[in-house]
């Protein structure tokens, strides 16, 4: 529980000023926050509590189901094709994560800095591959890499070039890899750019009269104002990473060689519930894959509240 | 008292620096052209300061190297929605077809397999009313609540919930689907509009929101002189809260929009699909040997699923700021 606590903390809620004694008004209090609380369970304590007791059980063609400890973790921890998948996410964070928050920061601090023209713009082009579902993008991404009738095939055959094909089992994870960062890229600085305009001009000015220069300004005050909506997007990218479901799973369509049922650990889980009906195991490979999220995802946050 | 202005019509650095009256800056801008910014501010400053920076033709030219990047693929995607079969293959990616299909191939994505294009558009406007709309509801109740009220259990409230954010979404899912089949809820709508409901980050916003946009003092006021407390949410607190429950919305509406997993298990049957699922199955029905290619399908049917969302984000673009600042600011 340690972990709930201190993530309580890093995104703490504005305490109200005045406390009012409990008693008259706790009733509607939970009144209101009632219906959330009632959905919440239903949606989220239950299933958690419901993976934790299936991943102890084992369900057989004879004999039925029937309790089997630790066997499905033990399974899962040394299961080659698990590890696999983790590695490729593993990677892929390591790789697109700072790719995709450095172009937004540095776009953000692009737009905040006043010197562009026609700010609004950008702000809102960035930001609208938010808007486009994952399976449009997925789809769209990998008809132009395809080499049918996609832009890479049109470059191959305009100039005569023999591209790479982006959806080879090689290149096929930097490819999701660019799928991703063009959808998340504007969230992400929009993240960023709300966080940087919060940050009183009074510094900046202060700064200039002191004769710091636009690089110590941004070096000195601007990145240490918005640390903790850095570290807030780095662990929503983190645990995004390690979902890694959608874009995968629709290019396997276009890409069947190169995208195995094992690819992710969430195609993983997929494909061994739903493919081979095996709902324990499943299970257990999902809580093992939630506690590797929480711990990085509390590691990247201690990391970033350390101060210096 | 009148200064002349200087500024061209580019609204680019004043030309003239050196200390200004105050008063000159009272009247917003006298260019032919009122722009808006700071840009059109005339400055008291010489131009280089951080606080009045002069627009900057390089950085510009940088950043829209992003922009080409965020919107060449959705270019792409009105390009190619007006061609054929046989102009997807012959022609230039970027550029336009020597024949206009468009209208034609919207009619046939409408009306191929009898439609059932349009029921997967209502399914998906069904599943966003119900389940943004809910999630919203749930969320701008819940957050007004956790700031105003004080009741046993409401630090607890807000640590589980947010602890339960770092819970991969995608872990819960086949155990959620699991107990759903138990409940005879699955390959109906309400096993995706049920999971919908819920929204973690738009009940930390409302808490943020309702935080601030509603002074304790009104709602004593209106103790004071007889409400009831559910009439005073309705008639003081909402209209405040607005704004946020704007914002709530339009995350909600986005995200249901947008779900792909959550169907994918639920809903076996291609009556219920939303549009994100219906898309898929035509595009592995493409890929299949024997299958109908449909490709000039999926690219228009993609085009018509991202018209309704975009219009709604760009209509609204001013509250996600609002949201996303409320978000970021507290420490």
């Amino acid at each position: 529980m340690t972990l709930l606590s201190t993530s309580a903390q890093a995104v703490r809620p504005p305490r109200s000023r005045r406390r009012r004694p409990l008693g008259r008004y706790g009733l509607t209090g939970w009144g209101f926050v009632g219906p959330f609380v009632a959905v919440f369970a239903l949606v989220f304590l239950a299933p958690i509590g419901y993976a934790a007791y299936l991943s102890l059980f084992r369900d057989r063609m004879i004999g039925g189901r029937s309790f089997v400890g630790m066997d499905n973790y033990q399974q899962a921890v040394t299961d080659p094709q698990f590890w696999e998948g983790l590695g490729r996410v593993g990677l892929f964070l390591a790789v697109q994560v700072p790719i995709m928050l450095g172009i937004a920061l540095l776009v953000a601090l692009a737009i905040d800095s006043g010197r562009l023209y026609g700010r609004s713009f950008f702000r809102v082009a960035v930001f609208l591959p938010y808007a486009v579902p994952a399976v449009v993008a997925s789809l769209m991404w990998g008809f132009i890499y395809g080499t049918q009738f996609g832009l890479v095939g049109n470059l191959n055959d305009t100039f005569g070039l023999s591209l790479p094909d982006p959806l080879s089992p090689s290149l096929v994870l930097a490819s999701i890899g660019n799928i991703v960062t063009w959808e998340f890229v504007g969230y992400n600085m929009l993240i960023f750019y709300s966080a940087l305009k919060v940050v009183p001009r009074s510094l900046y000015e202060a700064a200039a009269i002191d004769g710091a220069g636009e690089w110590r300004i941004i070096s000195s005050i601007k990145l240490p104002a918005i640390r903790s909506a850095l570290v807030i997007a780095t662990i929503f990218s983190v645990i995004g990473s390690f979902q890694l479901f959608n874009e995968p799973s629709i290019l396997q369509k276009l890409a069947p060689n190169a995208i195995t049922n094992d690819f992710t650990p969430n195609l993983y889980t997929y494909s061994l519930s739903f493919a081979g009906q095996q709902h324990n195991y499943a299970a257990t490979v999902a809580i093992v894959m939630g506690v590797i999220t929480a711990i990085i995802a509390y590691a990247v946050q201690l990391r970033g509240m350390r101060k210096g | 008292m009148t200064t002349s202005f200087t500024t061209g019509a580019a609204g680019s650095s004043p030309s003239s620096p050196g200390p200004r009256p105050r008063s000159s800056r009272t009247s917003p801008s006298a260019t032919a052209r009122p722009r808006r910014g700071r840009s059109a501010r005339k400055s008291r400053r010489p131009p280089h300061t951080p606080l009045n920076p002069r627009p900057s033709i390089p950085l510009t030219l940088v950043t829209g190297v992003v922009v080409l990047y965020t919107l060449a693929p959705l270019l792409w995607l009105v390009v190619n929605a007006t061609k054929s079969q046989r102009g997807l293959f012959d022609s230039f990616g970027l550029w336009f077809a020597d024949d206009f299909n468009l209208w034609d191939n919207v009619t046939r994505t409408l009306t191929y397999d009898d439609g059932v294009f349009v029921r997967w558009f209502l399914n998906t406007l069904l599943y966003v009313t119900l389940g943004a709309g809910g999630a919203t509801v749930l969320a701008v109740l819940g957050g007004y609540a956790l700031a105003k009220y004080e009741f046993p259990g409401r630090r607890a409230v807000f640590a589980v919930v947010i602890g339960a954010v770092a819970v991969p979404g995608t872990a819960l899912a086949v155990p959620t689907f699991l107990m759903f089949s138990n409940m005879g809820l699955t390959n109906t709508p309400w096993a995706v509009i049920i999971p919908s409901l819920i929204s973690p980050f738009g009940l930390y916003l409302m808490w943020v929101f309702a935080s601030e946009a509603v002074p304790a003092g009104l709602l004593e006021a209106a103790r004071i002189d007889g409400s009831s407390e559910l009439r005073t949410f309705f008639t003081i607190a909402l209209p405040l809260l607005m704004p946020g429950t704007v914002t709530v919305l339009l995350f909600s509406m986005v995200a249901t929009w947008n779900n792909y997993f959550l169907p994918l298990i639920m809903i076996k049957d291609p009556d219920w699909y939303p549009l994100t699922l219906g898309l898929n199955a035509w595009n592995a029905q493409a890929q299949t040997a024997g299958g109908q290619a449909v490709f000039d399908l999926i690219i228009t049917g993609s085009l018509l699923t991202i018209v309704p969302i975009v219009a709604a984000f760009l209509l609204l673009q001013r509250y996600w700021q609002s949201g996303l600042a409320a978000g970021s600011v507290k420490e």
